[in-house]
C-alpha cells in the first residue's frame, strides 16, 4: 500500500504516529518520518490514520484493497483519500 | 485550437505525450484524466521506475525507515496511459509535433507537457566524480547506492555543500552514529536559501549534533587510492581530510539539453513559460501546444514583481502540473494562472524546517515568535515594506497565517502583536542573504530576468 504525506499541509498534530505508529512516526517535536510503503496488515490503521488527519495531507492508494497490478505503472482506481 | 469544435476534438481523441515521468508528470497525467481527457496519453521516462518520491531518499530511507525502491507514489486514479520509461526524449520537433526518443523512435503529440526536471550537480572533475565512494542523492538508484556505502559504516562521511539536501545527509548520517565533516563555501549552511541570520541557527544545529562543520572552505580536489577508491580530501584552506565516502550536494541542473536547437527558450535556467504554463520559444512566443511544469519550469508570479521563479520544490510540481494539465485542454477564457504560493520543508537534526514565500528575496528579517538560540522560532521576511516570506523552526502551525500575510501584501514589520515575541523580535535586522552577483550555494529558489531568450550566464569565479 503506496502513502504519500502532504509535508507542506502536514502540521505535526501526530494523529498518524497514535493511530499507525508503526508507519508515522514523529521525529523530534514536529517532523513527521513514515514509511511510504505499508504492508497490508496496517492497512486498517493506515486507513484510520488518514481518516483522523485533521489537514488530510495523508494520501493512500488501494485503501480499500483495490487490485492493484503490482510492479506494473499502471494500476487500479485508488480509492484513497488526498 | 479554437471555438470551432477542435478542442472538443482534442479532448476526445487528442495525443497528448507527457515528457518527464516523475511527480510533475504523474499528477499532470492525472488532472488530464480527472477533466474528462480520453485521448491517447504517453509518458516517457528517462529512468526505468514508474513515478516515485524523492524527498524520502534523503531523511527515511538514509535512516532505515524505508527502502529505496519502496517510494512508488501512490496514484489517484486509474490513467489508461501509455509508458516509456527508461528511455530518455533526445530531441524535439516544433513544427512536426515529434518528441525525438533515446531508442530513435519518435513520438507525435497535439500537446506536449514538459516535465523533465533537474538533475543532481555532478561533482565538476569528472575522473574524480568516478571515484568509488564519491556519491550524489537525486534518484533511486543514487540512494540504494548511497545506503549501500553507509550501512558498511565508512570512517567519515564528507559531505560537499550545505543545503537542504547536504544537510538532510549529514544528519542522518550522524544519527547513524557516523563521523561527518561538512564543507560549505558560504558562511553557514542554508544561506543561499534562507539568509545568515538563519544560516546561523542551522551551523549550531550541525555543530551541536556533532557535525565538524566547516564554512569558507571549497573542496578543492578528491584524492584516489590506486585501486580507485576515495581516500582523502583537499580543501581549500590547505588542508586534508581523510575520507572514505563523499556526497555531492551542489544543487541540481535542469534537464534541457534534449531541447537545445529545438526553437524552444529552454537553457540552463529551465524553460521559460507564461503565467498559464505554456512554453516560450526563442523569439519570446508563446506557444500554445506546449505546456511546463515542476522544477523544470520557470514562471511568472504576480506576487513577487512577475520575476520569473524556479521553484525546486515537491508542492509547485504538483500545483503547476494540474494548472499546466487544465489549460492544456481548456478554451483560453478557461484556463487558469499558476498563483502557487512556494512552500517546502526540511526535517533535519530533529527540527521541523518549513517555509512560505520566497525568502531569498527578504531585505530584512524579524523573529516574531520564538528565539533563535531555542532553535525554534518564525522569521518574517520584509521586501520593500512587506512581508515576502516566512520560515519555521518547530513552529509549523504559524505558517499559515504568515501565508495569508504573504497573500495580503501585508506590511512589513507585521503589524499587531504575537504571541512569544521575545525582545529579539522587537525590530528588524538585515536577513543577510550572500552577494546575489557570486554564485550562489544550491538555494532552492533561483530567481532570473525577463527575457526568456537569455541564455547567457556568466558566473563569477568563486572566491576560495
Amino acid at each position: 500500500m503506496r502513502i504519500v504525506v502532504d509535508l507542506n499541509r502536514c502540521q505535526g498534530y501526530a494523529q498518524c504516529a497514535f493511530l499507525a505508529p508503526d508507519v508515522f512516526t514523529m521525529h523530534g517535536e514536529e517532523a513527521l518520518l513514515y514509511n511510504p510503503y505499508a504492508d497490508d496488515t496496517q492497512r486498517e490503521n493506515v486507513a484510520r490514520a488518514a481518516a483522523a488527519c485533521p489537514v488530510q495531507a495523508i494520501l493512500v492508494e488501494d485503501l480499500e484493497g483495490a487490485a492493484g497490478a503490482a510492479g506494473h505503472p499502471e494500476r487500479a482506481e485508488p480509492t484513497g483519500v488526498r | 485550437m479554437s471555438g470551432d469544435g477542435s478542442l472538443e476534438a482534442l479532448r476526445r481523441s487528442g495525443r497528448i505525450v507527457i515528457v518527464g515521468a516523475s511527480l510533475a508528470g504523474l499528477r499532470a497525467a492525472e488532472t488530464l484524466r480527472e477533466e474528462g481527457f480520453t485521448g491517447s496519453l504517453t509518458l516517457i521516462g528517462d529512468e526505468p521506475d514508474e513515478p516515485y518520491d524523492r524527498p524520502p531518499l534523503s531523511k527515511q530511507v538514509l535512516l532505515g525507515k524505508a527502502t529505496a525502491d519502496h517510494t512508488a507514489l501512490p496514484r489517484r486514479r486509474a490513467l489508461d496511459a501509455e509508458w516509456r520509461l527508461g528511455v530518455a526524449a533526445t530531441g524535439l520537433d516544433m513544427s512536426a509535433r515529434r518528441v525525438r526518443l533515446a531508442d530513435g523512435d519518435e513520438v507525435p503529440y497535439d500537446r506536449l507537457m514538459i516535465t523533465t526536471g533537474v538533475r543532481a550537480r555532478p561533482w565538476p572533475h569528472p575522473l574524480e566524480a568516478e571515484l568509488d565512494g564519491v556519491f550524489v542523492l537525486r534518484t533511486r538508484q543514487d540512494a540504494i547506492a548511497l545506503n549501500r556505502r553507509l550501512t558498511a559504516v565508512p570512517r567519515r562521511v564528507l559531505v560537499i555543500g550545505a543545503g537542504f539536501t547536504g544537510s538532510e545527509i549529514a544528519s542522518a548520517c550522524r544519527e547513524l552514529g557516523l563521523e561527518v565533516t561538512v564543507a560549505e563555501r558560504g558562511p553557514a549552511p542554508l544561506v543561499g536559501a534562507l539568509g545568515g541570520v538563519v544560516g546561523q541557527v542551522a551551523a549550531e544545529l550541525h555543530r551541536a549534533h556533532g557535525v565538524d562543520l566547516r564554512c569558507g572552505v571549497m573542496v578543492t580536489g578528491l584524492e584516489g587510492d590506486p585501486a580507485g577508491r576515495l581516500r582523502r580530501a583537499h580543501l581549500s584552506d590547505g588542508t586534508a581530510l581523510d575520507v572514505e565516502v563523499a556526497v555531492v550536494s551542489l544543487g541540481a541542473t535542469r534537464n534541457t539539453e534534449w531541447l537545445a536547437g529545438s526553437g524552444l527558450g529552454a537553457g540552463p535556467r529551465g524553460i521559460a513559460c507564461d503565467a498559464g504554463c505554456r512554453a516560450f520559444d526563442v523569439r519570446g512566443i508563446v506557444t500554445d501546444d506546449i505546456f511546463v511544469a515542476g522544477d523544470v519550469a520557470r514562471s511568472p508570479h504576480p506576487l513577487f514583481n512577475y520575476q520569473f521563479l524556479s521553484l525546486e520544490h515537491w508542492g509547485n510540481a504538483i500545483a503547476q502540473a494540474e494548472t499546466a494539465a487544465h489549460n492544456m485542454i481548456n478554451a483560453s477564457a478557461d484556463r487558469r494562472p499558476h498563483l502557487w504560493i512556494p512552500a517546502f520543508w526540511s526535517p533535519q537534526f530533529g527540527v521541523n524546517i518549513k517555509s512560505v514565500g520566497v525568502p531569498s528575496l527578504g531585505e530584512e528579517i524579524q523573529i516574531a515568535q520564538g528565539s533563535l538560540a531555542e532553535h525554534r522560532f518564525t522569521g518574517v521576511y520584509g521586501y520593500q515594506g512587506r512581508v515576502i516570506a516566512a520560515v519555521t523552526f518547530d513552529q509549523a502551525k504559524w505558517l499559515e497565517h504568515y501565508e495569508h500575510l504573504i497573500e495580503t501584501a501585508a506590511p512589513f514589520p507585521p503589524p499587531g502583536t504575537t504571541v512569544d515575541r521575545r525582545a529579539e523580535g522587537l525590530r528588524p535586522v538585515p536577513a543577510d542573504f550572500p552577494d546575489p552577483s557570486l554564485p550562489t550555494h544550491g538555494p532552492t529558489v533561483t530567481l532570473s530576468g525577463y527575457s526568456p531568450t537569455d541564455r547567457r550566464i556568466t558566473l563569477t569565479p568563486a572566491r576560495a
